[in-house]
């Protein structure tokens, strides 16, 4: 789980990004730019477009206008899955876990694009076929140590309570060994310990394995707290964007979740 | 107590991964392998053959094709019934057009044209859910069940349009048309059963079988992992009608010797095996098992207690079965939607603790 950028370097960045639904504009000429090793937040009020933006990113939608720069590179428009090979992982708002596998299961899924045995190893499950299993259920092991979840291992995960789940989710996206993490919403519904918890697991995440993050969080006491940079949207506008410090003093930001009086 | 794991200390990842991780499920399966394969042979007469031991094969590997597709991958498929005759009618050309070739050959033949069919009709999937697919399927079995009527290529012009299926011999042994010996054709579907049983369990719990199932809970987020769609909804048509097509030369071959399309291979062939998987289970190899055991084994087993211990008359018999057959779906269902793989699943988890449940 490494990157191969230094960090520092602009990993992903969007260029006037325009999507409309019909007549509802989600997201209207967005520019920001991710860079390696950073956590990157992006905030706003409920309808602001935060999660478009992220289907933007790994593909699940497609823009009227604008460009996806990623590594250096303009990307094509690609399906969600092509770009899941290249190196971009996410979770989403209401937990999306396959329910009816197992937790290492549905870790094992998350290094689908890492294996490649072919379906006559697969079905004798000898060869390549078991050497790759065993050392994809190794990393994966990995990943359930760091994320102290080794005692729900074989449960279904249908049966794990929510902040589990969520723990398990972004297990999964860690096992794909991202370059690039988007986390819808890590911790919406969880209480202070589970948010506590979520919270160190993304900073040790960046720290030890130098992904990359872009969060959407609504707690904001969390975002100030983890955020390198934060950008800030409003019904599909770019409102603001910066560190922590300057967001907070940001006029528009505080009128956008505040309310402000027309006149 | 004899049914437990505690005790059992898995050392490597190659040991936890063994296809069956607890020692008494390795046994029982040891087992029940060497009885079927080297006792039953030796007992089995015309009568278990023909009315127990070869439909319970042949509807197994049924099961076990659809499961792959529909509990595996949560395509509903009702064209069962349509690919069953396509690997029966695949057998039957390639036995007739080949007389040489090895009857096993034929056999995977016959499964790897029915997946080709299979794939075919599985392209709406890709676009088209639920029961919305079953529609689309349902279409499958009607064309394939009307194409081999009208088309008389495949039947190779026999006036009374039926296809008969021509002797085969394996090992100097007939297994296929009436002179074959009853252990010759058991052993010839068992083998086929075991095998591609072998074969089922590896695919699903590798990675293939994950991006199915991946699919079947979540497809959007299975995509967004790096599950292409397309590749693992037409890899699950293809299996499963593989299986399928092998299930309907299986039958066709060795237990019918002779048939005719819409009676063999109707839409309730579709349903029956349907039901199979759903009161047996979604999603479980063992579940393939015992629901088309009990579809096909209770009606026998009630029919010699009720006219040959009860002496009942044979018609009102008949109808009987049926209403009891009704009636334990109905009660199985009820019990444990998840079919009778689960209910043996949460017996296992319970035996494994006991007696100390706490």
């Amino acid at each position: 789980m490494s990157t191969n950028q230094n960090s520092g370097d602009v990993l992903l960045s969007v260029e006037n990004i325009s999507l409309s639904f019909g007549g509802v504009k989600a997201l209207e000429n967005i520019s920001f730019d991710i860079k390696a090793g950073e956590v990157r937040a992006i905030i706003g009020p409920n309808g602001a477009g935060k999660s478009s933006m992220l289907n933007v990113i790994n593909g699940f939608y497609h823009p009227q206008e604008g460009e996806v720069w990623f590594q250096g590179e303009k990307r094509k428009s690609l399906k969600p899955y092509q770009i899941a090979r290249q190196g971009i992982a996410r979770t989403f708002q209401n937990i999306a876990l396959f329910k009816g596998m197992s937790t290492l299961d549905n870790l094992m899924t998350g290094r689908f694009t890492k294996m490649s045995a072919n379906i006559f190893w697969q079905a004798i499950w000898k060869g390549k076929a078991e050497n790759e299993e065993i050392a994809n259920r190794e990393f994966v092991e990995h990943i359930i140590d760091f994320l102290e979840i080794q005692a729900i291992r074989k449960t279904p995960v249908g049966r794990l309570p929510y902040g589990l789940q969520k723990r398990v989710e972004l297990g999964r996206a860690l096992a794909a060994e991202s370059k690039l993490l988007l986390l819808d919403e890590p911790m919406a519904g969880m209480n202070i310990e589970e948010k506590e918890d979520m919270c160190r697991f993304i900073l040790d995440v960046n720290d030890q394995f130098g992904t990359t993050i872009a969060l959407i969080e609504h707690d904001m006491s969390v975002v100030m707290d983890i955020a390198d940079r934060v950008v800030v949207l409003d019904y599909g506008r770019k409102i603001g964007d910066g560190t922590p410090d300057e967001i907070r003093g940001n006029q528009a930001v505080i009128d956008a979740y505040l309310g402000v009086a027309h006149d | 107590m004899f049914y437990r794991e505690s005790g059992e200390f898995k050392t490597s990842y190659s040991e936890d991964q063994q296809s069956f991780p607890i020692a008494f499920d390795r046994w029982f399966v040891r087992v029940v392998l060497l009885f079927a394969f080297l006792v039953v042979p030796f007992f089995i007469n015309d009568y278990w053959e023909k009315s127990v031991l070869i439909p319970f094969l042949v509807w197994s590997m049924a099961a076990l094709g659809l499961n792959i597709l529909t509990g595996y991958c949560g395509q509903v498929s009702l064209g069962t019934g349509g690919f069953m005759a396509v690997g029966a009618y695949a057998a039957y050309k390639l036995m007739t057009g080949f007389p040489e070739m090895n009857m096993l050959i034929v056999i995977i033949m016959s499964g790897g044209i029915t997946a080709m069919v299979g794939i075919l009709f599985g392209l709406p999937s890709l676009r088209i859910k639920g029961f919305y697919l079953a529609v689309a399927t349902l279409a499958s079995q009607f064309f394939l069940v009307w194409l081999f009527n009208k088309v008389p290529w495949f039947y190779n012009f026999s006036a009374s349009g039926m296809i008969t299926s021509p002797e085969r011999t394996m090992f100097g042994v007939a297994i296929t048309g009436p002179n074959a010996p009853s252990w010759a054709t058991y052993l010839f579907c068992l083998t086929l059963l075991v095998v591609f049983a072998y074969i089922a369990k590896n695919l699903t719990r590798g990675r293939l079988g994950r991006s199915w199932m991946a699919i079947r809970d979540m497809d959007i987020a299975a995509e967004i992992i790096g599950v292409p769609p397309l590749q693992a909804k037409l890899s699950a048509f293809a299996v499963s009608s593989f299986y399928i097509g092998v299930a309907g030369a299986m039958f066709f071959t060795v237990y019918l010797g002779a048939a005719e399309p819409t009676e063999a291979f109707g839409i309730d062939k579709s349903f029956l095996v349907l039901f199979m998987i759903i009161i047996g289970g979604l999603g479980s190899i063992f579940g393939s098992f015992i629901g088309a055991a009990l579809l096909i084994l209770m009606p026998v087993l009630l029919k010699n207690i009720m006219v040959g211990l009860l002496g009942w008359p044979t018609d009102l018999v008949q109808h009987l079965i049926f209403m009891l057959i009704g009636g334990f779906i109905i009660f199985f269902l009820i019990v444990e939607p998840h079919g009778l793989a689960q209910l043996w699943r949460i017996t296992k988890e319970k035996l494994r603790l006991w007696p100390f449940p706490h």
